[in-house]
């Protein structure tokens, strides 16, 4: 099983990799797979990631969770509030609880009360946006630095690594251009590059989520309360302490992901998680309810956007429209393979449509990358839906002995 | 019977009241203002004929919104996606309405007629995505919100549709004031109330008209309790997803044109693109009944516009938006618990009746 797996996963890397350096060869733009690129792109997945991580906690258990949002938003206040008073992991540590503390409300509104889980969420997302905006006009406005909208800058600095002796070769490599080696080179170097040790924990907390939730009897017992917690009460589970405390880490990590994005831009500042909590849910869509495909999902939101805001050439879109023709011209070719016609032409067509694009236009406008995600997450749900497989009691309500 | 159901109905927005205030009232005191000063500063403000028009005005807003997303809890289907088709409704709307010169009423009925079908046509894709494809029309809603924003900035800032505004900001060309609708001053002499204001009420009573006296409004019902009891009795499910979906994403094109037509005048990159979720939760209260929502959305009008003196006071307006969520959850909590007593009850009067029944048997 872990042999096929790491086959697996191998496989799908190599494919990526030959990929971006087929479009890199043909575009001539390094900024595809350079050591900075791949090192930024991090940065910008990983609060994704760990929104579509605490989705999976949540939705494992049962617990449709749209209340992300919402509790990364308290996240980015706690990192604020905390962080420019006490230091920095104070405010990670704040905005850990924080999210916590709106996980919680839905755990109390969807669990113990059986609230429709959706408008439990909705309602935690406007109480979070409330409360914050309040909050903020009254510690901020008069706090050194700080302001209506947004905190005083947070105290000290998260640690990050710099592995220059694997940098520097990995990087000159990059720039000699060879086929597949260089980018390889490149993206490799990109994670020993100012590695923020954040980010490592977030990676940490995938492995420990793989581990925890698919290897060990607590995992099951959780999952099973997502699947059929009706079964799982009958063998002695007790199913709402393990939606509670699913939905209690649910916040946590969301929380975590917010307190991230406030770091990342030093301060707190209203509305600065423009809807991340949301992409995160596409994300954990998007991976199937499970950590691997949701990095994989977090990290294609975290490299388009990483490309499109250091587009100095004006090239970098561009670059993205061919990877996009050359992506989708191979899933038409598996799809040939498998035959599946029908769906082969469909994404054969539509490659040929982006490769027009890319052969008839000098550059493309930023809002393309913009939506491009979006779109992607569209594309993918489309096509993969009938494959994808939610737990089977997610989202309805658990009354213990409801069952009929 | 009739006024024991609405009494019970009464009960859940009632506590949810109370308890937003009381709520309310400890945050305030905790702050350190004075609980009675902020909310009589609320209640003369609110109340005067200035903040009662602007209060009305928005409640519009609100309630056309809370329509469309009803339309689509009615039949179980989550519209998450008003925010990007009314963006989309109401920028087509402004386009059009822009480069026409007809009389007043055909230019805005052309307006209204574009708005609802290109909210109608950005709803339809999720249609499509669910029925065609089997994606949960909650994930794809969210995401066509976004893409609906990067489409708008994408036309307003780099297409020759956009222009730069009397106020420095980038939107359309200005409607000209025969593709107004501006409304009459009946309250405020300064404020006139948007015409939209009868035009959402008509639509109110369309709605109330449509589900519960036709045969569409039935089979809609039934789809979105049972849908499997629904299929066997002869309902095309897919197609209910379609009209539904339809319906909804007309409506939702229409929310922003009271403000559009009785205010701005033009689309500009400013303008306002989260009433779709003020509309989540106001059809929440309403219950996605046509008066329930218009209570709502008046009640989370006047708390919006009330506020707007409280910085005299010291206080956050934001403090409104606390209550507001206070009373979404609270109010949600307190559905499901009267729900859930009233079918104990009923279960102990069957029960209670039936022991009757085999006593004197």
């Amino acid at each position: 099983m872990t042999y096929l797996k790491s086959r697996r996963f191998i496989g799908a890397a190599f494919t990526a990799i030959t990929m971006l350096s087929i479009t890199r060869t043909i575009t001539g733009n390094g900024d595809l797979t350079s050591t900075v690129t791949i090192a930024q792109a991090l940065v910008f997945a990983s609060p994704i990631a760990l929104a579509g991580l605490a989705g999976i906690w949540a939705e494992r258990a049962g617990v449709i969770n749209i209340g992300l949002e919402g509790m990364m938003i308290l996240g980015t206040f706690g990192a604020g509030w905390a962080g420019w008073q006490w230091g920095v992991w104070a405010g990670v540590l704040a905005g850990v609880i924080f999210g916590a503390i709106g996980g919680l409300l839905l755990a109390v509104a969807a669990v113990t009360f059986g609230v429709d889980q959706i408008i439990a969420g909705t309602a935690i997302n406007l109480l979070a946006l409330g409360l914050t905006k309040f909050l903020a006009i009254l510690l901020f406005t008069n706090a050194p630095g700080g302001g209506q909208a947004q905190s005083p800058p947070i105290k000290g600095e998260i640690p990050t690594f710099t592995f220059n002796s694997l940098v520097e070769p990995l990087s000159s490599l990059h720039e000699k251009g060879i086929f597949f080696v260089s980018d390889f080179a490149g993206i490799l170097a990109g994670l020993f590059y100012n590695m923020s040790l954040l980010t490592i924990i977030t990676f940490l907390l995938f492995a420990i989520t793989s581990y925890l939730l698919w290897k060990t009897a607590f995992g099951l017992r959780l999952r099973s309360a997502g699947e059929n917690p009706w079964a799982a009460d009958s063998l002695g589970v007790k199913v709402v302490q393990f939606k509670y405390a699913a939905v209690v880490f649910s916040g946590m990590l969301a929380g975590l992901g917010g307190a991230y994005l406030s770091i990342a831009s030093t301060i707190y500042r209203n509305g600065n998680t423009a809807g991340r909590g949301y992409i995160g849910l596409a994300t954990m869509i998007f991976g199937d309810w499970r950590p691997g495909g949701t990095a994989a999902g977090a990290m294609m939101f975290g490299y388009i956007d990483t490309l499109r805001l250091i587009d100095t050439g004006n090239q970098n879109v561009k670059g993205l429209i061919l990877l996009g023709a050359v992506i989708l011209f191979a899933i038409g070719a598996l799809m040939l393979r498998r035959a599946r016609r029908n769906s082969a032409i469909g994404f054969l067509l539509l490659g040929s449509v982006m490769i027009g694009a890319y052969f008839s236009a000098t550059s493309f406008p930023p809002e393309v990358a913009q939506v491009a995600p979006y779109i992607t997450t569209l594309l993918v749900l489309a096509t993969a839906s009938q494959n994808l497989r939610p737990p089977a009691a997610d989202g309805i309500p658990y009354r213990k002995g409801d069952h009929h | 019977m009739n006024l024991r159901r609405i009494g019970i109905s009464l009960i859940a927005p009632g506590i949810g009241l109370i308890v937003s205030l009381a709520a309310t009232a400890v945050i305030l005191t905790v702050i350190g203002a004075s609980v009675s000063t902020v909310f009589a500063s609320m209640w003369n403000y609110g109340t005067s004929p200035r903040a009662m028009s602007l209060m009305l005005n928005l409640a519009t807003i609100y309630f056309l919104s809370a329509l469309a997303v009803s339309i689509g809890f009615k039949m179980n289907l989550f519209n998450i996606g008003v925010n990007g088709q009314y963006v989309l409704g109401a920028l087509a709307g402004a386009v059009v309405a822009s480069n026409l010169t007809l009389p007043k009423t055909a230019s805005v009925t052309v307006t209204i007629i574009v708005a609802m079908f290109v909210g109608a046509v950005w709803a339809g894709i999720s249609a499509w995505l669910k029925v065609a494809r089997g994606v949960s029309e909650v994930i794809s809603t969210i995401m066509l919100n976004f893409i609906a924003i990067g489409i708008i900035s994408y036309i307003i800032v780099r297409t020759s549709i956009g222009t730069e505004t009397s106020l420095n900001i980038r939107g359309t060309k200005p409607i000209p004031e025969t593709g107004m609708l501006r409304g009459s001053a009946f309250i405020d002499s300064g404020t006139p109330i948007y015409g939209f204001f009868f035009i959402s009420i008509i639509i109110g009573v369309g709605y109330w008209f449509l589900l519960n006296r036709t045969r569409f409004g039935f089979d809609l019902r039934a789809t979105g309790k049972s849908a499997t009891a629904a299929r066997t009795s002869g309902v095309q499910s897919n197609r209910m997803i379609y009209v539904t979906m339809l319906l909804s994403g007309a409506v939702a094109g229409l929310v922003g044109l009271p403000y559009l037509l009785g205010d701005t005048g033009s689309y500009t990159l400013q303008f306002p693109t989260d009433w779709g979720f003020i509309g989540i939760a106001i059809a929440l209260l309403g219950r996605n009944n046509p008066l329930g929502i218009a209570l709502g959305a008046i009640l989370w009008a006047f708390l919006d516009i009330s506020s707007g003196q409280l910085v005299l006071e010291g206080v956050p307006r934001e403090i409104s938006t606390i209550m507001q969520g206070l009373i979404v959850i609270v109010v949600v909590i307190s559905y499901e618990v009267v729900r859930r007593y009233q079918v104990k009850s009923e279960q102990t009067n069957v029960a209670k009746a039936l022991a009757k029944q085999e006593a004197s048997v």
